[in-house]
C-alpha cells in the first residue's frame, strides 16, 4: 500500500527500517505529491510546491470525482493522501473512511465508533471535527467523546485507544491530533463549560500519556520553571498562573485547546494557543486569567513550557487564542527571523520571534476591529477601549457595537503561507457584536457561558467575510476580497502563485496571489467550512476538499441574519445562508482536464 | 433525572401556568418587554442560543423555535426541555438535551417559554429586546 512512499525514501537515501515515526513523517511532510497531515506541514504553511495548475490554466479546473460522507452536520478539516490512499473523517459519529485513489471512491476499510449520542449535548458549536493525522503506520482520530484511537493505516483495525477526558463534565474533543517524533499531541474542547484546558502527549507506540501540561493551574500541573519559562523574555515567575486568579477560580478556568498544533523539529518546540477563560461574563474572574487567550512554546519532548504570551489578558469579549501558529523564516522590519506568525480571534495579527517569544508585530487584520486601540510593543497589552469594555461596562449591561464578534476576525479556519512571496493568505470573518454578560452558576457538564451576544455586521457593510493577503513583516493588508458570508474555510497556497479557499455558501475559489483576483469558483453541494488541500496521483495534480455546512457558523448565520433588524443598515443585503445552501457532507475532489 | 424533571415540571405548571390558555405570558408596551421575558432572552442566550441560533430562529442542525412554538402548546414545550429529545439515526444525529437538573434553566423555564412565544407570535422583533421601566 506504501510502496509509492518506500520508493521515494529509497530515491532519498533514507533507512526506512531505521526510520522512527519522527524521520518518516519529517521527510513526507516535505512530498508535495502527498498531504500527510491536516496541517499541510509541522510549520502550518498549508502551501504545496505543485505547479501543474497555474493562475493561467485554473478557470479550467473541473470536478473530478466526489464522496458523500452521509453525514449531514458540519464537516471541517480535510483529507489526508498517503500514497494511493485518501483518508477523510466526519463530523460525529467521527467516521473515517480510508479511500483508494486508484479506483477514485473505493472504500477499502471504514471505522465508525459507537459513542454515547449524549455528547452531542455538550459540544458548542455543532459536533466538527478537524481531521484524522497519520504517524508510523496509524491513523489518529480523537473522537468527539473525548477518546483517542489509534486505527492501523492499512486495515483500520483499533491498535489502541485511551480516554482522554470527561464528556460527563462537558470535555470533548474536536481537535486535530499532531504527530512528532513517537508522539501524537491531543487538545481538548470545552471551553463554554468551565472545562480546564490541557494538552497531552501520548506514546504513538501504546497510547501510554507521555505527558500532560494544563492552560491553568499550578506550576507543576502547567508544567512551568518559574526562573526558565518567560513571557516577552522575562522569567514568569512562581505561581504566575494562580496568582492571576481569585480563589479556586481557576479550576474551573478555561483556557482548552481546540485548535491547531506546529512543530518546529530544530528547536524540539511545539506551539498552539489556549481558548477563554471560564465563564463569558468577565466579572465572574477578576484577574488576568493566565494562561488562558496565550500562545504557548513547549518542549516537545517533556512538556516543559519554554516561553508563553498572553494575547487578551482578562478576556471580555471571547476571543479564544486557538488559532494556527505559522513558522515561516521571513524578514521581519528587515531582519531575517524564525518567526511565528499568528492571526488571533480578536483580529490582531501577531509576529513573534518563535526561539524566544520577543513580540515582533501586532497589528489589525480588519480597520473595523474596535475593541482597543493598539497592543503596547514593550508590555504586550492590549489598549482596550472603555466603551467596548463589558467588563467596565459591567454585568447585565448591554456593551454595543464591538468588532470583532465573538467569533473573531478570523476562528479555527487556518491561513496559508507562500515562502515564494512570503505573504500570509487569510480567510476572515467581518463581523461585530453586542454583548451582555450576566452571572452564572457552575455545574459540571453544563454550559458556563454567562453573556449573550448578538452578532452582525459592521455598520454599513455590505458584507460579513474578506479573504486577505497579509505582510507579517509590517503587520499590513496588502489586498481584501470581500466574501458575502465569513469565510470559514482553510486556505491553500500553491506554487502555482494561486490560493484556493472555500465559502459559506459552497463556492471553491482561486484567487491569484498578486491581487486577489477571482480566477476559478465551482459550486460544490454544500456550504465549504473544510479545509483545501492538493496531492498528485499517476503525475497529476488534484485539490481536494469536503463540503457540509455547519459549525459555529452554521449557528452564527444560518439563521441570525434573516430579516432586516433596525441598525443593520442596508435593508435587505444580508439573507439568510439557509437561501444559499443545505446540509451534507460530500468530498469533492478537482482536476483540470486531460 | 426523569422523575426529577416531572417534579419539576408538576411545580412548574402549578405555580405559574397561565390561568387562560389565551392569557399571554409576555407584556409587551410600546416595543418593551416585562421583566420575566427580557430574562427569558438572557437565559435564552446562556442555555440555548448555542443550537437554536440568534433570536430562537434555528441553526442548521436544531429547529427554528420562532416556529415550532406556533405549534407546541406549553406542556409540549415544557416535556421537550425538562426531558429533552434524541433522533439519532445513521444520518442524523439530531439531540436536545435535557435541561431538568439545570439550574439556570429550570429556575426561569417560565421567562424562556414567555420570550420564545413572545418571538413566536411576532410580538418582539429579532435582537435584544427593551426592558420596561418595572
Ligand atoms: C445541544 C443543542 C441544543 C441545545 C443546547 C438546546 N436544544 Fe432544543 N433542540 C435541539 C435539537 C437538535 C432539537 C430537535 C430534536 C429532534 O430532532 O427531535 C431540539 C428541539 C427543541 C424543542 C422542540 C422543537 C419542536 O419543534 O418540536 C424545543 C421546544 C427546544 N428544543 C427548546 C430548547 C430550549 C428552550 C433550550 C434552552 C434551554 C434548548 N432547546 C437547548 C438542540 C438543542
Amino acid at each position: 500500500m506504501f510502496r509509492k512512499i518506500a520508493v521515494s525514501a529509497a530515491a532519498l537515501g533514507l533507512c526506512i527500517s531505521g526510520a522512527s515515526a519522527n524521520e518518516e513523517l519529517l521527510r513526507l511532510q516535505r512530498d508535495p505529491n502527498q498531504w500527510v497531515m491536516p496541517t499541510g506541514n509541522y510549520a502550518n504553511h498549508r502551501y504545496s510546491e505543485l505547479n501543474q495548475i497555474t493562475r493561467d490554466n485554473v478557470a479550467q479546473l473541473r470536478p473530478s470525482w466526489s464522496f458523500s460522507t452521509g453525514v449531514l452536520r458540519g464537516h471541517e478539516g480535510g483529507p489526508l493522501v498517503l500514497g494511493d490512499m485518501m483518508y477523510i473523517h466526519t463530523p460525529f459519529p467521527n467516521k473515517v473512511f480510508a479511500l483508494d485513489l486508484k479506483e477514485p471512491g473505493k472504500i477499502v476499510w471504514r471505522y465508525e465508533p459507537s459513542q454515547d449520542p449524549s455528547v452531542i449535548a455538550v459540544m458548542c458549536c455543532d459536533t466538527v471535527n478537524r481531521g484524522v493525522s497519520y504517524g508510523d503506520g496509524k491513523i489518529i482520530l480523537a473522537q468527539a467523546d473525548a477518546k483517542v484511537v489509534a486505527l492501523d493505516a492499512k486495515t483500520g483495525k483499533v491498535a489502541w485507544s485511551v480516554t482522554n477526558g470527561d464528556p460527563g463534565k462537558g470535555e470533548t474533543m474536536t481537535a486535530a491530533p499532531m504527530v512528532f517524533g513517537d508522539k501524537v499531541l491531543v487538545g481538548i474542547s470545552g471551553g463554554e463549560f468551565g472545562v480546564r484546558g490541557h494538552v497531552t502527549a501520548y506514546n504513538l507506540k501504546d497510547g501510554s500519556m507521555a505527558w500532560r501540561a494544563y492552560s491553568v493551574g499550578p506550576d507543576n500541573e502547567i508544567l512551568f520553571d518559574p526562573q526558565k519559562t518567560t513571557s516577552l523574555g522575562k522569567p514568569v515567575g512562581p505561581n504566575s498562573s494562580l496568582q492571576s486568579w481569585e480563589g479556586d477560580q481557576w479550576k474551573i478556568g478555561g483556557g482548552t485547546t481546540w485548535g491547531w498544533f506546529s512543530y518546529d523539529p530544530e528547536l524540539n518546540l511545539v506551539y498552539y494557543g489556549s481558548g477563554n477563560p471560564g465563564t463569558w461574563n468577565p466579572a465572574q474572574r477578576p484577574g488576568d486569567n493566565k494562561w488562558s487567550m496565550t500562545i504557548f512554546a513547549r518542549d516537545a519532548t517533556t512538556g516543559q513550557a519554554k516561553w508563553v504570551y498572553q494575547m487578551t489578558p482578562h478576556d471580555e469579549w471571547d476571543y479564544d487564542g486557538v488559532n494556527e501558529m505559522i513558522l515561516s523564516d521571513i524578514n521581519v522590519r528587515g531582519r531575517p527571523v524564525k518567526a511565528l506568525v499568528h492571526f488571533d480571534r480578536n483580529g490582531f495579527g501577531y509576529t513573534l520571534n518563535r526561539e524566544t517569544g520577543e513580540l515582533l508585530v501586532a497589528e489589525k487584520f480588519d480597520p473595523v476591529v474596535n475593541w482597543a486601540t493598539k497592543v503596547d510593543m514593550q508590555t504586550g497589552r492590549p489598549e482596550v477601549v472603555k466603551e467596548f469594555s463589558t467588563r467596565q461596562g459591567g454585568e447585565d449591561t448591554n456593551t454595543q457595537n464591538i468588532c470583532p464578534a465573538a467569533l473573531g476576525t478570523k476562528d479555527q479556519q487556518p491561513a496559508a503561507f507562500s515562502p515564494r512571496t512570503s505573504h500570509f493568505y487569510v480567510p476572515t470573518n467581518h463581523v461585530c457584536m453586542d454583548y451582555e454578560p450576566f452571572r452564572v452558576s457552575y455545574t459540571a457538564g453544563q454550559p458556563y457561558v454567562g453573556a449573550t451576544l448578538s452578532m452582525f455586521p459592521p455598520k454599513g457593510a455590505q458584507h460579513m467575510g474578506n479573504f486577505i493577503a497579509w505582510d507579517a513583516s509590517e503587520g499590513k493588508i496588502l489586498w481584501s476580497k470581500p466574501e458575502r458570508f465569513s469565510v470559514w474555510s482553510g486556505a491553500l497556497a500553491t506554487a502555482g502563485d494561486i490560493v484556493f479557499y472555500g465559502t459559506l455558501e459552497g463556492y471553491l475559489k482561486a484567487v491569484d496571489v498578486r491581487d486577489g483576483k477571482e480566477l476559478f469558483s465551482y459550486r460544490t453541494p454544500s456550504g465549504i467550512i473544510g479545509n483545501v488541500n492538493t496531492y498528485t496521483h499517476n503525475g497529476k495534480q488534484y485539490i481536494a476538499v469536503l463540503s457540509g455546512v455547519g459549525g459555529w457558523a452554521g449557528i452564527g448565520m444560518a439563521a441570525g441574519l434573516q430579516g432586516d433588524t433596525e441598525g443593520l443598515g442596508a435593508a435587505g443585503a444580508y439573507r439568510s445562508l439557509a437561501n444559499y445552501t443545505q446540509l451534507g457532507g460530500v468530498l469533492t475532489v478537482f482536476a483540470l482536464p486531460n | 433525572m426523569l422523575a426529577a424533571g416531572a417534579i419539576t415540571l408538576a411545580l412548574g405548571m402549578a405555580t405559574q401556568q397561565p390561568a387562560h390558555a389565551e392569557d399571554k405570558p409576555y407584556q409587551v408596551q410600546d416595543g418593551k418587554v416585562d421583566r420575566g421575558t427580557y430574562n427569558g432572552y438572557r437565559r435564552y442566550g446562556n442555555a440555548c442560543e448555542r443550537c437554536h441560533g440568534q433570536d430562537g430562529a434555528g441553526s442548521s442542525f436544531a429547529p427554528n423555535l420562532t416556529e415550532s412554538l406556533k405549534r407546541l402548546s406549553h406542556e409540549q414545550f415544557m416535556e421537550v426541555v425538562i426531558n429533552g429529545r434524541q433522533n439519532v439515526t445513521s444520518s442524523q444525529q439530531s439531540v436536545m438535551p435535557p435541561f431538568g437538573q439545570v439550574e439556570d434553566v429550570v429556575l426561569y423555564i417560565e421567562d424562556i417559554y414567555a420570550y420564545l412565544k413572545a418571538r413566536s407570535d411576532g410580538a418582539i422583533g429579532p435582537g435584544r429586546p427593551q426592558r420596561m421601566a418595572n
